[in-house]
């Protein structure tokens, strides 16, 4: 059984897992190794996770960094984003340590808490007991359950209620390390009453060793606040990234998600957004640009509890060489949930033989009144556009360029920060260009 | 300019093209006329080195050059331009990216430097105004949602834009209202010059009242039957194509 090794572990470091890391996260530890105990990692035998086998990636000698020994690394050294101009204030994790050398000169509105998630533990333990580990459902997710028994930090965004903060926010994910390590990040966002926030994360791997990162964020969107979160995944073909978005909204209240990944290795992104009150809106994006032997599996639950609410999701996956793309959009309406509004959207392009896409919409409706419906396609590039590109002189590989960046511009539409869509078109065209995104010399290859 | 020798073309195991024969000159306009399905399309389309159609027999000669010997895009660079029946939509392409990126492919392969955004600008500006063309309709994305005189008018401002040695009009005339193909044979007719040659495929006199030939040629059945002057256009116009088919 692979999961053995990690339950002794477990048990044998309980206490150096507990030490490097505070009470409020600890807290939720016993419960979640109670529930991974019993069921384990998602295997393929599961309807969920037909297409990705996720345990195989730990079955393997994985490192983990339980005593926080420290990393020497000064981020802004080892690594420059390519994603500038966001914020004079970035934040990293590197890991799944908040990384607190840099001395934060932002001036934030009072009452903000932007940074390390132990910190805001310490300080603030009733409101991070009041959600912490609550959103993010584990009692039949077992990659949950065990991030949870094993996270020790991540990062915090709190904004008070009537808070604006006017500009987005900038996380940057950087895996480090020497040897091959199991990271577990987590991030929790509150936004309370008539509060706004955005955030990007990005991350990125600067060492060239296998990693497996399980990765938690909470979201908590309280009565008409807004919140955007945006994912951009730039990680080397060594990583697996297993990713879980749990968000959770009251009245009125927007949420608005993103993820990119640009180039990866092997990715799971689970999303549960649960619309609990009414007028609640959630638009829900995601991209995937994969080739060579990459897999990108989105998995979407989409849970209409409260009526009058609206969802709308857009996915595409363009997938090149061997890559293999699989997608499932679960759309729950419960009974009272009428007068809902749900729009579910997946174009995939299949730009080689080789490449392969598995995608599966799935509704359940138990309101009589609501507004649903669903629209797949996959298939390959337009001859008759190519043919016509040609035709004006515009080279083959061009021609199929300009086509797959035209296929991506609808999701990149999605992001509301000017900077991000102009940087993120920038991104991709350099993406498909096979240039590389990202610092020439971090030794990387991808 | 253009040597077109013993055509023969295949599109899905089917035999299209039948042994054409047709030489045009630099200055010169040629009308190809026929019924539907006769092949006018096909030859455009064969000529442009749509990879749908399979050439089988012949040979085709372009300003000295082995016509179809080069790809698709190596044609358009060499002066060769296909105004499309059926213009395409490239939804998330902008008409602003794509004319700049098939006016520089062109310029590469003359050696030359890319355009610069002013020169460029300015060029789409004094073309867009030769064909009366809403300036928002170069903000949108290739051909969409663009109404069918729009398309064929973008058509020609992309020949406009591209200058090229040899036009090749595919059925320009249909779909557009008689100010519209006013418009667009007034673009076609200043474009034409000493140094550039034209062949206009179509079923009507119509577009050749604006546009005069020197050439009709009857396209049936895969051959070129019958090649007259212009006279034979206003003949045809009168008596239909069975005295020409069925003689």
């Amino acid at each position: 059984m692979i999961e053995q090794q990690y339950i002794d572990l477990f048990q044998q470091f309980r206490n150096e897992i507990d030490q490097n890391s505070v009470a409020g996260m600890n807290a939720a530890r016993n419960a979640a190794f109670e529930t991974f105990a019993r069921i384990g990692f998602p295997t393929s035998s599961q309807e969920d996770y037909r297409h990705s086998n996720i345990i195989l990636a730990f079955d393997a000698d994985l490192g983990l960094n339980l005593r926080n020994i420290p990393i020497p690394v000064n981020p802004y050294d080892a690594f420059k984003c390519d994603v500038p101009d966001l914020s004079t204030h970035l934040h990293f994790l590197i890991n799944d340590r908040y990384y607190d050398k840099i001395q934060s000169a932002e001036n934030l509105p009072e009452g903000v808490f932007i940074g390390c998630m132990q910190t805001f533990a310490e300080k603030y333990p009733d409101i991070f007991a009041r959600y912490y580990a609550k959103i993010a459902d584990y009692s039949n997710n077992g990659t949950v359950a065990y991030n949870t028994m094993f996270a020790q930090d991540g990062f915090m965004v709190y904004v008070p209620k009537n808070t604006v903060i006017e500009k987005p926010l900038q996380l940057i994910n950087i895996l480090r390390g020497g040897v091959d390590l199991n990271v577990n990040r987590r991030i929790l966002i509150i936004a309370e009453e008539n509060a706004q926030v955005k955030i990007l994360t990005c991350d990125h791997t600067v060492d060239n060793v296998h990693f497996v990162v399980t990765q938690v964020t909470e979201i908590f969107a309280d009565v008409s606040s807004q919140i955007d979160f945006y994912e951009l995944e730039d990680n080397s073909a060594k990583v697996t990234r297993l990713n879980s978005v749990f968000s959770e909204q009251r009245e009125n209240s927007t949420v608005t998600t993103s993820g990119i990944t640009l180039h990866n290795g092997y990715t799971r992104n689970n999303y549960r957004f649960r619309l609990l009150g009414q007028h609640a809106e959630a638009h829900v994006g995601g991209l995937a640009i994969c080739d060579k032997t990459q897999h990108i599996d989105n998995f979407v639950f989409l849970d209409h509890v409260a009526p009058h609410c609206t969802s709308h999701e857009l996915f595409k996956t363009i997938l090149n060489d061997s890559a293999t793309g699989v997608f499932c959009g679960k759309i729950l309406v419960e009974k009272d949930a009428q007068k809902t509004q749900a729009y579910q959207t997946n174009r995939n392009l299949c730009a080689s033989e080789n490449a392969r896409m598995f995608s599966k919409p799935q509704l359940e409706i138990y309101a009589d009144d609501v507004k649903c419906s669903h629209g797949l396609t996959t298939g390959h590039l337009n001859d008759d556009a190519l043919f016509y590109m040609r035709a004006r002189g515009i080279d083959k590989d061009e021609a199929r360029l300009l086509l797959m960046v035209a296929f991506t511009r609808d999701v990149v539409d999605l992001v509301r920060i000017d900077s991000l869509q102009e940087r993120l078109i920038h991104l991709i065209d350099k993406r498909f260009r096979g240039e590389s995104t990202r610092c020439g010399d971090c030794g990387v290859i991808c | 300019m253009l040597q077109i020798k013993n055509l023969h073309a295949i599109v899905e195991g089917k035999e299209i093209l039948k042994g054409i024969d047709l030489e045009v000159n630099a200055g010169e306009i040629h009308a190809i006329m026929g019924p539907n399905g006769s092949g006018k399309s096909t030859l455009a389309s064969v000529l442009a080195g749509n990879p749908r159609f399979e050439v089988t027999r012949g040979s085709i000669t372009f300003n000295g050059k082995d016509l179809l010997d080069m790809e698709a895009e190596d044609r358009a660079r060499e002066g060769l331009f296909l105004s499309f029946q059926y213009p395409v939509e490239i939804p998330g392409v902008s008409m602003v990216n794509f004319m700049r990126a098939a006016v520089n492919e062109q310029r590469k392969y003359k050696d030359e430097d890319p355009i610069s955004a002013s020169d460029f600008l300015k060029l789409m500006r004094d073309k867009r105004e030769l064909l009366g063309m809403d300036s928002q309709l170069l903000n949108r994305s290739v051909n969409e949602g663009f109404s069918g005189g729009e398309k064929k008018k973008n058509e020609i401002f992309q020949m406009a834009m591209l200058n090229p040695a040899l036009s090749i009009l595919d059925e320009t005339d249909s779909g557009l209202d008689i100010d519209a193909l006013k418009i667009v044979a007034a673009g076609v007719k200043k474009l034409h010059t000493k140094e550039n040659a034209t062949i206009v495929i179509t079923h009507f006199q119509r577009l050749l009242e604006y546009i005069k030939p020197d050439f009709v040629h009857v396209l049936y059945a895969g051959k070129i039957i019958k090649s007259g002057g212009a006279d034979l256009a206003l003949e045809l116009e009168e008596r239909g194509y069975d005295w020409v088919i069925n003689p």
